[in-house]
């Protein structure tokens, strides 16, 4: 297993190492419902060092990243963030990612860890076949990542380096700090659905902060409570929600397509929305509790299967089951009850509105 | 972790407690704490015959689904249904409050199989 900068961190505050795409990584420490819970109503501390990190730069850096990815990234200010997916040709999704403009010619790319390889090699393969000015580099001197999540974590951080930019920063928006005489790059995004910052430094910085936060009473968190929080916020995971089989259309993220200029898939991914995607993202929760629906368990109604659970979970904010999953199109889930086998069992369902829980704007 | 002296354990974790010829059947403190939130438990009502080492439930925490084996052979008598509404007293009290079922002893013999204290103890050290 690859170890991140913060391991003997983890293993010294008693994380629960599991293998995570190659890495060794807390699945947690407390426990899932207390580090849920204290990223919802304070704050919490991830390591997520292994997520992929690329510069792109050159001249073409702009028009090649309006290539790749969905979204319209080559007009942001500098300083500016936006996520959007990466598709192939036919539409399917190769990963989500967000892209971070420094400044003209420099940006900052943030992919899934299990999909770093494969984004490296379709970046380089697109670059080879037309942006030759572009260049495409790991960004090995910022070996760590820490998601730093909660409503009070921006507070927290602005006071720890002593700097007016934190506290005025805007979601989605990148500045780079110092602490302790190294840079450190601060993006105000995370993936919760709480406020919070994700940081990007070296290795000495990474434990260095890191412990320091530990130090402020900050909750350290696992991959666990990373999850549990991402769905109760509706945030897709590639893999569970979003593959190479599905586009943005079903998994209902049109709102990061920009058709201004084209893009890889964009033109399949326009004829899917006119003519309707067989199938469509939808949320649920239990009636009650019980057995929870999770990731390929079979949705039905009528004793008829309609479709497939993408992700499912107790949700320690709302205190009940939840769960993702695709059904048919053409499904009327208002008429007919709809349940999920879980294992021997069939548990009642229904649609609840995306997401289960938003935070209250501060 | 705690590993009551007066209890007799299995490999897998399940821990009884003997009061005549019924025995109360729960999951170690070890266990609890390597499955993590516990927020559901399956058991099988009173009446169920149980074979040791057969299936005699399922416990689900936040990450994931184990089954739960029964240390011994014989019938339910009863079963915690208070876990049904606090599942996190499996992690929280583990020895008792969080038990999960009363099975009337079919074979007295099985006990004496079972692993003591001190041999659970080396088992999960």
């Amino acid at each position: 297993m690859q170890q991140t900068p913060l391991y003997e961190t983890h293993v010294a505050l008693k994380g629960k190492i599991v293998d995570f795409a190659g890495w060794g990584l807390p699945v947690q420490y407390s426990g899932v419902i207390s580090e849920t819970k204290a990223v919802r109503t304070s704050m919490g501390l991830f390591d997520v060092s292994h997520m992929g990190r690329f510069w792109i730069d050159g001249s073409q850096a702009n028009e090649f990243l309006n290539w790749i990815h969905s979204n319209d990234v080559a007009n942001m200010k500098y300083g500016k963030a936006k996520y959007g997916l990466i598709c192939n040709e036919q539409g399917g999704i190769i990963d989500d990612a967000i892209v971070y403009r420094l400044n003209e010619t420099r940006h900052l790319l943030v992919a899934n860890a299990a999909n770093a390889d494969a984004i490296h090699q379709w970046l380089i393969s697109w670059q080879e076949k037309r942006y030759k000015n572009v260049s495409i580099t790991p960004a090995a001197e910022l070996p760590g990542m820490i998601a730093f999540q909660g409503p009070n974590a921006l507070n927290t951080l602005s006071e720890l380096l002593t700097s007016s930019q934190i506290a005025e920063m805007r979601p989605f928006s990148l500045v780079v700090e110092n602490f302790q005489d190294q840079d450190i790059y601060v993006a105000r995004t995370g993936y919760t659905g709480e406020d919070g910052v994700e940081l990007m430094l070296g290795n000495a910085a990474a434990v260095s902060l890191w412990n320091t936060l530990i130090d402020l009473g900050v909750t350290p968190c696992g991959l666990g409570s990373r999850d549990t929080l991402r769905l109760e916020a509706a945030l897709p995971l590639h893999g569970n929600e979003i593959t190479i089989e599905t586009t943005p259309v079903e998994a209902g993220l049109t709102r990061f397509l920009s058709y201004k200029s084209e893009f890889c898939g964009s033109k399949h991914i326009q004829n899917i929305s006119e003519t309707g995607s067989p199938t469509r993202l939808i949320g649920f929760a239990t009636a009650s509790r019980g057995p929870i629906p999770r990731h390929d368990a079979p949705i039905k109604s009528s004793g008829d299967i309609i479709g497939k659970v993408t992700s499912g979970s107790y949700s320690p904010t709302l205190d009940r089951n939840i769960g993702l999953g695709y059904v048919s199109a053409t499904a009327d889930l208002s008429k007919n009850s709809i349940v999920v086998a879980v294992r021997d069992k069939e548990v009642e369902i229904e649609q609840v509105t995306l997401p289960f829980y938003s935070r209250k704007e501060r | 972790m705690a590993i009551p002296q007066d209890l007799k354990y299995t490999e897998e974790h399940e821990w009884i407690r003997v009061t005549g010829d019924i025995a109360t059947v729960g999951i170690t403190d070890y266990a609890q704490d390597q499955l993590g939130d516990v927020v559901y438990v399956d058991l099988p009502s009173p009446g169920t015959s149980l074979t040791q080492f057969g299936k005699l439930g399922e416990i689900e925490s936040v990450k994931a689904v184990s089954d739960i084996y029964a240390p011994l052979t014989g019938e339910v008598v009863e079963s915690n249904t208070d876990l049904n509404n606090n599942p996190e007293v499996v992690n929280t009290d583990p020895y008792e409050k969080g038990w999960l079922v009363k099975v009337k002893i079919a074979n007295t013999q099985e006990i004496d199989g079972l692993l003591s204290s001190e041999s659970y103890e080396k088992l999960t050290s």
